[in-house]
């Protein structure tokens, strides 16, 4: 995996840069690293990484702060990895525009493999309307649905909703956002649709409904499609 | 007379002298250069005993001292600091004060204030130059001043008849007697008078006449002997307070109390002084009592009873008041209760036929019933006496003119009915008719519009029902027997019915009172928390008193509140708030209609606890409380500050319990945390050193690296927990509530304990039908982790667990079952506690597991329950109200 492109890290706390200074680039790929926001926001403009890595608690400026300017120009994955571990912060994260949010203490095959998710997303064809997840397949322009080569019938709302986890694979999607997505603004805080669209979905696509590997719950905070 | 108990100083008094002495280190210490009259050198005195002091190193300045351009005194001023006066200016005059709160500022050992009984110009704080003295002692400063003995309020009355000039400017006695130090600027007359001639005395030309009359020789000399005898008493006080307090027996002189009566005549105040004057004498205490009997004050004599109650006040001494319509019989108790040995009063002088009914032989009967207390009566001078009479011939007429014109109405319609049916009935039942009508009248009438009646009727009768008519001569002898006592029960039946029901009118206004003080004090007993209290202490103040009200509690660190309680009732400013601090402080009541900062708007009065001050309350007086409603408000106060008090003891108590908890609570945490935190480090630190320093085979650098890695993940766990108890505790852990997926929840808590769950047979009894239903996600989750990871280290490997939820009737109920060892008798109280480790426990728990489990689920608002299971093993059973969702309107969709 010779020279991948540059990962920027915008972390105070010297040890965490270390470490992951030495994890990722024993995996190929180039490190940035910024100990506040003012110059991670600096950096990022000049060298254009392909992915950031963010902490929250920066001592110049607030994390979510620094998030919503880069978010303003920077269209490339963030990672937030943060001590802050409550729901609250995490949901106002996502919904300010991280891709991913990880809580220190993190594993660091997690991190990888969610880094991995990041990027392929960000770079994979927004285009294609085909997508294939073990022995489920989606076309988006037909609006068929088949695994292990049944079509499975969907109702139209299990369809908006699969196709959006479809295109956001690796994604936490927020249930605000979902709501906000499949049914639309008012029906934002009508949880108990999605829960009961969930299950049925969960029973139609999953090979074991009550240990899905494709539709997986982010307790508190939404949902994760992919694998 | 000289039992045993009286040659013993008494403990009480002993430990008040204590107390004396405890509040008087704190305060300032006051001087008194006490003369007989202005010219003796008071002042001149004042500043050489300050250039003593000065000489000695003490921090000296200069209040107020008017020198009167006396050479000597001038020479005098020089070398001492003066405190700028304050100017006010007052009627477009501009007159200078002492500037009190530059003083306190200025912080000196010791100020000197001349003429202590000065008063002070309107718009200054307080009314008298005493009071400022006062303050000024509260910040711990010392004070030398001045006073002439006609400043003394007792003794006012006597210069005043001495002299002839009366003196305004007074002292309440206590001041002078509670002064820690008193000097006697003494100068015989002949030297006085020679100094006068000199041109000494009053440099500035004042009004010569006045001064030539008031310092002749014979003046001076009753006037210096007055002075001289106060401060002997004052050194034979000492004397006796000092022996008492060393315990050193001597000639106590046998209790001695003194009571004396007062009611609203001028009288009265004379008796007052003398009364005053004579306890000072016999060393004895003294009380004074005012008896409300069925009389109704006119405005006149209740501003003179409050003229005569405020003067006890300032005499300091402790006034009684009873209801009770015979004098007699409530002085004489009152005496026998408090073991009173001299009663005072004053001779009666009413001689008139109301007088005698209302006073009976007030005197004779007074003598009779006080068995062996003394009675003192003091006489009265006629100057006063006439005055009196005309006075007191008047109340009992103030009726109002139209309860004269009812009255005679009445009496002349029911003559007139009588004059028509008199052919019928006879003269003799006319008299019972109109006997009947003025006994109706004594209901709604006063006493004077019933005596008219009276008079009237029997006039009526005689003149037109008697034979011979139209005529006041009455022939026959019976008739005029019938006549006269038709005029004596007529006023009799009358006047006491009259006396009867205004005494009734009394006492039921006191039962109203009462029966307030009842109610408010049932109301405070079912109310709780400070702001409920206030709450019903504003309704009721409104409702008893028809007043606004608001109050300023104090804070933690004992100042009072800027911030009042109930403001939109007040338009406090600014000003209002430094005088409620002011209240605060002194524990004295100020504003409107007081003697501090009367120019305020509202009156401020503390409410005081037992211990110490609630704070302040601030009403908006229309008038001036009568006595009644200032006792009434007396008794109404302390049972608010009262239950202020307990409140705020209660929350005291509250926090000690808190804190007392959380301490044992972290004697426990370091206890048991210590080891759990030292253990995972160890092996960390122990591992990586040797990874850095040594060279290992492959094998033992892994083994090492997972070593570390679990330690890791060990002390992980524990923080997360810690972190998790401590949101807890604090109370700002609110459960977010969503709808939830029960199949959702459960499956993932059984995936993230997989590995943990793969040696066991895990039944999950969930209906594929069962609603969703509302509660945290992420902390439900955790309890049914932490409950499912506490079985799997519990039970035998192999074992089945199980997992059953199901709804009824309101409430989510959530069993987690097991085969383990359950609990013993012992444990099965504790194991929600906090660091509670089971006989069992295996190694690496925190005992913070299932208190956390306990914790959410009361932050759900529900229960969980342990128990042993019939065949052995524990059963936890949560149970937490939800709703459940009705998703009837979602089920029918098209498929594609």
């Amino acid at each position: 995996m010779a020279d991948k492109e540059a990962i920027l890290i915008i972390d105070d706390e010297v040890q965490i840069r270390r470490l992951l200074e030495i994890t990722l680039s024993s995996n190929g790929y180039k490190i940035l690293s910024a100990a506040n926001g003012h110059e991670g926001i600096s950096q990022a403009a000049s060298h254009a990484p392909v992915l950031i890595i963010l902490d929250l608690g920066l001592p110049d400026t607030d994390g979510f702060v620094v998030l919503k300017k880069l978010r303003e120009w920077y269209q490339k994955p963030i990672i937030i990895l943060s001590v802050r571990s409550s729901e609250d912060d995490i949901i106002k994260a996502l919904d300010t525009g991280a891709n991913d949010y990880l809580t220190k203490p993190f594993r660091t095959g997690e991190l990888l493999a969610r880094i991995r998710v990041a990027i392929r997303q960000n770079q994979g064809n927004g285009e294609n309307p085909r997508f294939s997840f073990g022995s489920l397949e989606i076309d988006l322009s037909s609006h068929l649905v088949r695994k292990n080569n049944e079509i499975l019938k969907l109702t139209s709302t299990e369809f908006s909703l699969l196709s959006l986890f479809a295109r956001n694979e690796g994604r936490v999607l927020t249930h605000h956002y979902i709501l906000k997505e499949v049914w639309g603004m008012g029906y934002i805080d009508q949880t108990q649709y999605l829960r009961v669209f969930v299950a049925q979905l969960r029973k139609k696509i999953e090979d074991n409904p009550a240990k899905p590997k494709l539709l997986i719950t982010e307790s508190g905070i939404g949902y994760r499609f992919g694998n | 007379m000289n039992n045993f108990d009286d040659n013993r100083p008494n403990p009480d008094d002993l430990l008040a002298s204590l107390k004396v002495d405890e509040e008087k280190g704190k305060r300032g210490k006051l001087k008194i250069f006490f003369g007989m009259c202005a010219g003796v050198g008071k002042t001149y005195s004042m500043l050489e005993a300050a250039h003593i002091e000065k000489k000695k190193g003490a921090d000296i300045v200069i209040g107020y001292v008017e020198t009167h351009n006396r050479k000597e005194t001038n020479e005098l001023v020089k070398g001492f600091e003066l405190v700028a006066r304050k100017s006010y200016t007052y009627k477009s005059t501009s007159l200078e004060e002492m500037d009190l709160d530059a003083i306190i500022a200025r912080k000196p050992q010791i100020v000197l204030v001349d003429e202590l009984a000065h008063t002070n110009v309107h718009g200054s704080r307080h009314l008298k130059r005493f009071q400022d003295v006062q303050e000024i002692l509260d910040h711990g400063i010392h004070v030398y001043t001045t006073v002439n003995v006609q400043h003394l309020e007792s003794r006012s009355e006597i210069v005043a008849q001495i002299t002839g000039i009366i003196v305004r400017e007074t002292i309440p006695d206590d001041v002078f007697e509670r002064a820690d130090d008193v000097e006697l600027v003494d100068l015989t007359p002949d030297e006085l008078l020679q100094r006068l001639s000199e041109g000494k005395v009053y440099a500035t030309e004042r009004s010569k006449e006045a001064v030539q009359n008031f310092f002749r020789k014979g003046n001076i000399t009753a006037l210096r002997e007055m002075a001289l005898r106060i401060v002997a008493d004052r050194v034979d006080r000492q004397l006796h307070d000092y022996m008492q307090l060393k315990r050193i027996k001597g000639p106590w002189k046998s209790g001695v109390h003194l009571l004396v009566a007062v009611t609203y005549t001028e009288q009265s105040t004379k008796l007052l002084r003398w009364a005053k004057n004579l306890a000072d004498m016999m060393g004895g205490s003294l009380q004074a009592i005012y008896v409300e009997t069925s009389h109704e004050l006119t405005p006149k004599e209740s501003e003179a009873l409050d003229k005569n109650i405020n003067l006890a006040k300032q005499l300091g001494i402790s006034l009684r008041i009873v209801t009770n319509y015979d004098l007699v019989k409530a002085i004489v108790d009152f005496a026998q209760k408090e073991n009173i040995t001299h009663i005072i009063i004053g001779k009666p002088r009413e001689r008139n036929l109301i007088a005698l009914f209302r006073l009976g032989n007030f005197v004779n009967r007074l003598i009779r019933y006080s068995g062996n207390i003394d009675v003192y009566i003091l006489g009265s001078d006629n100057t006063v006496d006439d005055k009196y009479k005309r006075k007191a011939a008047r109340p009992s007429f103030t009726s109002s003119i139209s309860q004269y014109l009812i009255s005679t109405a009445i009496v002349a319609f029911t003559a007139l009915v009588c004059y028509l049916i008199k052919s019928l009935v006879g003269y003799q039942v006319v008299s019972f008719v109109l006997l009947f009508a003025v006994s109706i009248l004594a209901f709604f009438l006063g006493t004077g519009p019933i005596l008219l009646a009276s008079t009237l009727s029997a006039l009526i009768w005689n003149y037109f029902f008697i034979p011979p008519f139209y005529t006041l001569h009455v022939e026959k002898t019976e008739d005029m027997l019938m006549l006269i006592m038709f005029f004596i029960i007529a006023l009799l039946n009358g006047v006491l019915t009259s006396r009867i029901r205004r005494q009734e009118k009394k006492i039921r206004i006191r039962e109203e009172r009462t029966h307030a003080l009842y109610q408010l004090a049932k109301e405070l007993s079912t109310v709780s928390g400070i702001n409920e209290v206030l709450d019903l202490a504003f309704r009721d103040i409104q409702k008893y008193f028809g007043l606004e009200s608001a109050v300023f509690l104090k804070d933690e660190s004992d100042r009072l509140e800027r911030q009042p309680r109930h403001p939109s009732a007040l338009n406090l400013t600014e000003n209002d708030i430094s005088i409620a601090q002011w209240t605060f402080r002194h524990s004295a009541k100020a504003g409107k209609f007081s003697d501090t900062l009367p120019s305020s708007n509202y009156t401020f009065y503390p409410l005081r606890g037992n211990n110490d001050n609630m704070g302040v309350i601030a009403v908006q007086h229309l008038r001036v409380f009568t006595q009644g409603e200032e006792q009434f408000w007396e008794g109404f106060l302390p049972q608010i500050s009262g239950k202020i008090e307990r409140e705020f003891l209660r929350m005291t108590a509250r926090t000690a319990y808190i804190l007392n908890e959380s301490d044992k609570l972290y004697k426990t945490l370091f206890n048991s945390i210590s080891h759990e935190l030292r253990i995972p480090v160890a092996t960390i630190l122990g591992g990586s050193d040797t990874l850095i320093a040594q060279d290992y085979s492959p094998e033992s650098r892994k083994m090492l690296h997972e070593e570390i890695n679990q330690a890791a993940i060990r002390l992980n766990r524990l923080i997360e927990n810690l972190l998790n108890m401590s949101r807890l505790d604090s109370g700002r852990l609110t459960p977010r509530i969503d709808w939830c997926d029960l199949h959702d929840l459960i499956n993932e808590v059984i995936q993230s304990l997989s590995t943990e769950l793969n040696d066991f047979n895990v039944d999950v009894v969930l209906p594929d039908d069962m609603p969703l239903v509302q509660f945290d996600f992420g902390l439900m989750e955790q309890v049914i982790h932490n409950l499912l990871l506490n079985a799997t280290q519990l039970a035998p490997k192999g074992s089945s667990l199980r997992v059953k939820f199901f709804y009824d009737n309101g409430f989510l109920f959530i069993q987690v079952m097991d085969r383990g060892p359950g609990f013993s008798v012992s444990d099965l109280p504790m194991v929600f506690n906090k660091f509670y480790r089971g006989e069992l426990a295996v190694a690496g728990g925190t005992g913070l597991g299932l208190s956390i489990v306990k914790g959410i689920v009361e932050a759900h608002k529900g229960t969980i329950t342990a128990e042993n299971r019939a065949n052995g093993g524990a059963l936890f059973t949560i149970k937490i109200p939800t709703n459940t969702s009705d998703l009837t309107n979602l089920q029918p969709e098209n498929k594609i």
